[in-house]
C-alpha cells in the first residue's frame, strides 16, 4: 500500500469544505510555515527533493532559489493548472476535491516567495471548477488565512482564479504568462526568465497545481522525511492518472517504489486490461512522451523491473524508455491500432500549435496529414522515413517545447513500431478492418507476474 | 460601439471585479474572463460590435480583442445553436470510442462537424482533449462534463436537450 500524502483524505465527505478540511487537520502546515522564515521554507523545499509535478521534473526548491528579488518591485506566484495533455487529469481532480490543499500550498509557498497576489490559471474547459476554488477562496479569506495580515503575521496574500479561453500551449509556463496579460497564448523566447521578467516583467514562480499541493505535506513532516519516501532523485509522492484500455481508470497516488506491472496489474491500482486482453503498449506520461512496448515497459534494457519513477522510466533514453512526463499513463490493448493513436495525437499537436514557429506550424499539420494517408491505406513505403525526417526537423528547433512534445510520438511509433506502419503500406485494403496484431511481433509479450 | 449591446448592471459589475484583481493599467489581463462573460451574454458567440464593446470597457485597441478572440478554442466566431455538443476524440477518447459517439450524432442530428443543427438546437463541436481521460468517452456541454458516454447516453441526453431539461450553468 503505497502512502498518502495529498490524496490521504480526498474520500472523507465534505472534505472540500474548510470545515471538514480544518478537521483533517487542514491549514496546520500553513499556520506551521508562517512561524518559519521564508529562506527556512526554502530549504525545507529544497531538503525534500521535490520535482516539478507538471512534467519536466526540475527541483522545486532550486527554482524557487532563482527568484529575483529586486527592491521594491512586486513577486508573483503563479499556479499552472491549464492542465491539458492527452491523458493527463490529476490536477482537475485535485482542484475538484481538495481545493484547499491547493490554497493552503499556495499561501505557504506565496509567503515563502514573497507574493502578496497569486494566480491560478486553469484551463477554460474546467469551466465548474473556478466556482469551487473561488467558493475555497472566500472561505480561506473568511478564516483569516487570506486577505490582509494573515493569522497576525503581518503578511498580506490574495489568490484569484483566472480562466484561460481553450489552448494547450498556455500550458507552457510563458505563453499562460502571457495569456494571464491578456495576449494570444504565444510563448516567450527564454531568457530571461519567468524567475527574472515574467508576469507584467515582474520576478514569477509558475508551479503546477501537483507541486504546490505538496509544498503542504512537505512543511508538514518537514523536507528530510519527505524526500525518505519514494527513491533516488523520486522522492516523496507522485499522482498518476491511469486511462485507456484498463480496468480501473483513475487518479492514483504512488511513492515511486512500485514496479510498473504492479501498477498495472495489481488491484490496488489498474486492475490488470480490459476484457482480460494482452497489454501492447503505454504511453506512461502524458501523450507527449514516447509510446513504450509492453515488453520494454515492464523491463528495462537489462531485463531487470521497470519502476513507476522519473529514472527507472527514462533508463535508456528515448530510444528504449521512456519519461515520467505529467504521470498521465495511457494504456493500450492489442487490438489497438497504433497508427491511428498517433495519427489522433499529430491532429492534437497541430490543432495546438500556436503557430509562432515555421517548423511546428507547418510540420504538425504535415505530419497529421501523412498518418491519415497511412492510416487510411493511402501510404507510401516512403512516407514513413518521410515523417521520421519531419519531426527531426521539428525537435530542437522551435521556441517552446510543443515542438518536441509533437514530434516525439511520431518518433517513438516509427522506432517502435515501424513494421506496424509498414503493414498499412502493403496492406491497404486490411486498413481500416483489421488491426496489425499482437501475433506479428518478433518479441514476445512477458505474461504478468501480478495476475498469474 | 453599437449602442444596443451592453452588459447587464449585475454583468457590468463583475467586468470591474475582475478589472480590479490586476495592477492599476493592466486592465488587459482582464480580456479572457470578460470575453468568457460577453460570450455567455450575448448569444453564445462573439460578433464584431460585441468584441469593440469589450474593447471600449477595457480601454484597449479592437484588434487586441479580435487577436484574442480568435486565437482560443472556446470562442465562437460564429452563431452556434443553443447546445454545442463539444465531443472529445484525442488519444484516450479514441481509444475509448469517441469516433463512435460522434459518428452517432452527425447520423442523428444530420450535421457535419462544425455544423448546427437547421432548427439552431445543436452545433457538434469535436474537441482536442478536454482533461476527462479516465472517464472517456465524454463531451462538454455548457458548463459541465458528460463522461463515460454510450450511444444510449447520449440519445437520453439529446432528448433531454430538447425538453429543455438539461442544464448548462
Amino acid at each position: 500500500m503505497s502512502k498518502k500524502l495529498l490524496l490521504r483524505d480526498a474520500h472523507v465527505e465534505g472534505i472540500r469544505y474548510l470545515e471538514t478540511y480544518r478537521k483533517q487537520g487542514g491549514y496546520g502546515a500553513a499556520e506551521k510555515a508562517l512561524k518559519m522564515t521564508p529562506d527556512e521554507i526554502l530549504e525545507e523545499v529544497k531538503a525534500s527533493g521535490l520535482r516539478g509535478r507538471g512534467g519536466a521534473g526540475f527541483p522545486t526548491g532550486m527554482k524557487w532559489s532563482f527568484l529575483a528579488k529586486p527592491e521594491g518591485v512586486p513577486r508573483h506566484l503563479v499556479v499552472n493548472a491549464d492542465e491539458s495533455e492527452p491523458g493527463t487529469f490529476k490536477d482537475r481532480y485535485l482542484m475538484e476535491f481538495l481545493p484547499h490543499l491547493l490554497i493552503e500550498g499556495m499561501l505557504i509557498s506565496s509567503y515563502c516567495l514573497g507574493s502578496n497576489v497569486s494566480y491560478i490559471y486553469i484551463r477554460g474547459e474546467y469551466s465548474w471548477i473556478p466556482d469551487i476554488l473561488e467558493e475555497a477562496i472566500e472561505e480561506a479569506r473568511a478564516a483569516g488565512f487570506l486577505g490582509k495580515n494573515i493569522l497576525g503575521t503581518g503578511f498580506d496574500c490574495e489568490i484569484y482564479v483566472q480562466r484561460g479561453g481553450g489552448a494547450y500551449i498556455c500550458g507552457e509556463e510563458t505563453a499562460l504568462l502571457e495569456s494571464l496579460e491578456g495576449k494570444r497564448g504565444n510563448p516567450r523566447l527564454k531568457p530571461p526568465f519567468p524567475a527574472v521578467k515574467g508576469l507584467w516583467e515582474r520576478p514569477t514562480v509558475v508551479n503546477n497545481v501537483e507541486s504546490i499541493a505538496a509544498i503542504v505535506p512537505i512543511i508538514d513532516i518537514t523536507g528530510a522525511e519527505y524526500a525518505k519516501i519514494g527513491v533516488g532523485r523520486s522522492t516523496g509522492t507522485k499522482l498518476i492518472s491511469a486511462c485507456g484500455n484498463i480496468n480501473k481508470p483513475g487518479v492514483y497516488e504512488i511513492d515511486m517504489t512500485i514496479t510498473v506491472e504492479e501498477f498495472i496489474y495489481s488491484d490496488e491500482y489498474c486492475g490488470g486490461i480490459k476484457d482480460g486482453k494482452k497489454l501492447k503498449a503505454c504511453i506512461p506520461g502524458g501523450s507527449s512522451v514516447p509510446i513504450v512496448p509492453a515488453n520494454l515497459l515492464l523491463k528495462t534494457v537489462n531485463g531487470e523491473p521497470r519502476y513507476m519513477n522519473y529514472e527507472s522510466l527514462a533508463d535508456g533514453g528515448f530510444a528504449t524508455g521512456t519519461m515520467m512526463g505529467s504521470g498521465g499513463f495511457i494504456v493500450l490493448d492489442e487490438d489497438q491500432c497504433v497508427v491511428e493513436h498517433t495519427m489522433t495525437l499529430a491532429r492534437f499537436y497541430h490543432h495546438e500549435s500556436c503557430g509562432q514557429c515555421t517548423p511546428c506550424r507547418e510540420g504538425t499539420g504535415w505530419m497529421h496529414k501523412i498518418l491519415k494517408k497511412i492510416e487510411n491505406g493511402q501510404g507510401k513505403m516512403e512516407d514513413i522515413d518521410l515523417l521520421w525526417d519531419i519531426q527531426r526537423k521539428i525537435e530542437g528547433n522551435t521556441i517552446c517545447p510543443l515542438g518536441d512534445a509533437a514530434a516525439w510520438p511520431v518518433a517513438a511509433a516509427i522506432r517502435h513500431f515501424r513494421d506496424e506502419f509498414e503493414w498499412h503500406v502493403k496492406n491497404p485494403e486490411l486498413c481500416l478492418t483489421q488491426n496489425y496484431g499482437l501475433a506479428n511481433y518478433a518479441d514476445p509479450i512477458p505474461v504478468p507476474s501480478v495476475n498469474s | 460601439m453599437s449602442e444596443t449591446i451592453a452588459f447587464t448592471p449585475e454583468s457590468l459589475a463583475q467586468v470591474h471585479k475582475i478589472i480590479a484583481r490586476y495592477p492599476e493599467g493592466r486592465q488587459k489581463s482582464a480580456l479572457l474572463p470578460v470575453l468568457h462573460l460577453a460570450q455567455k451574454e450575448f448569444g453564445g458567440w462573439l460578433d464584431v460590435p460585441v468584441m469593440d464593446y469589450v474593447a471600449e470597457l477595457l480601454s484597449i485597441k479592437p484588434i487586441e480583442v479580435y487577436e484574442v478572440a480568435t486565437f482560443y478554442t472556446m470562442f465562437n466566431m460564429k452563431p452556434v445553436g443553443k447546445y454545442v455538443l463539444e465531443v472529445c476524440r484525442t488519444g484516450p477518447c479514441m481509444v475509448s470510442g469517441s469516433e463512435k459517439i460522434l459518428n452517432h450524432i452527425r447520423t442523428k442530428l444530420n450535421i457535419k462537424d462544425g455544423e448546427t443543427t437547421a432548427d439552431g438546437m445543436f452545433t457538434l463541436k469535436p474537441a482536442e482533449c478536454l482533461g476527462a481521460c479516465g472517464y472517456a468517452p465524454m463531451m462538454q456541454l455548457g458548463k459541465f462534463f458528460h463522461e463515460n458516454l454510450t450511444i444510449e447516453k447520449v440519445d437520453e441526453i439529446l432528448d433531454l436537450c430538447r425538453e429543455g431539461q438539461l442544464a448548462l450553468d
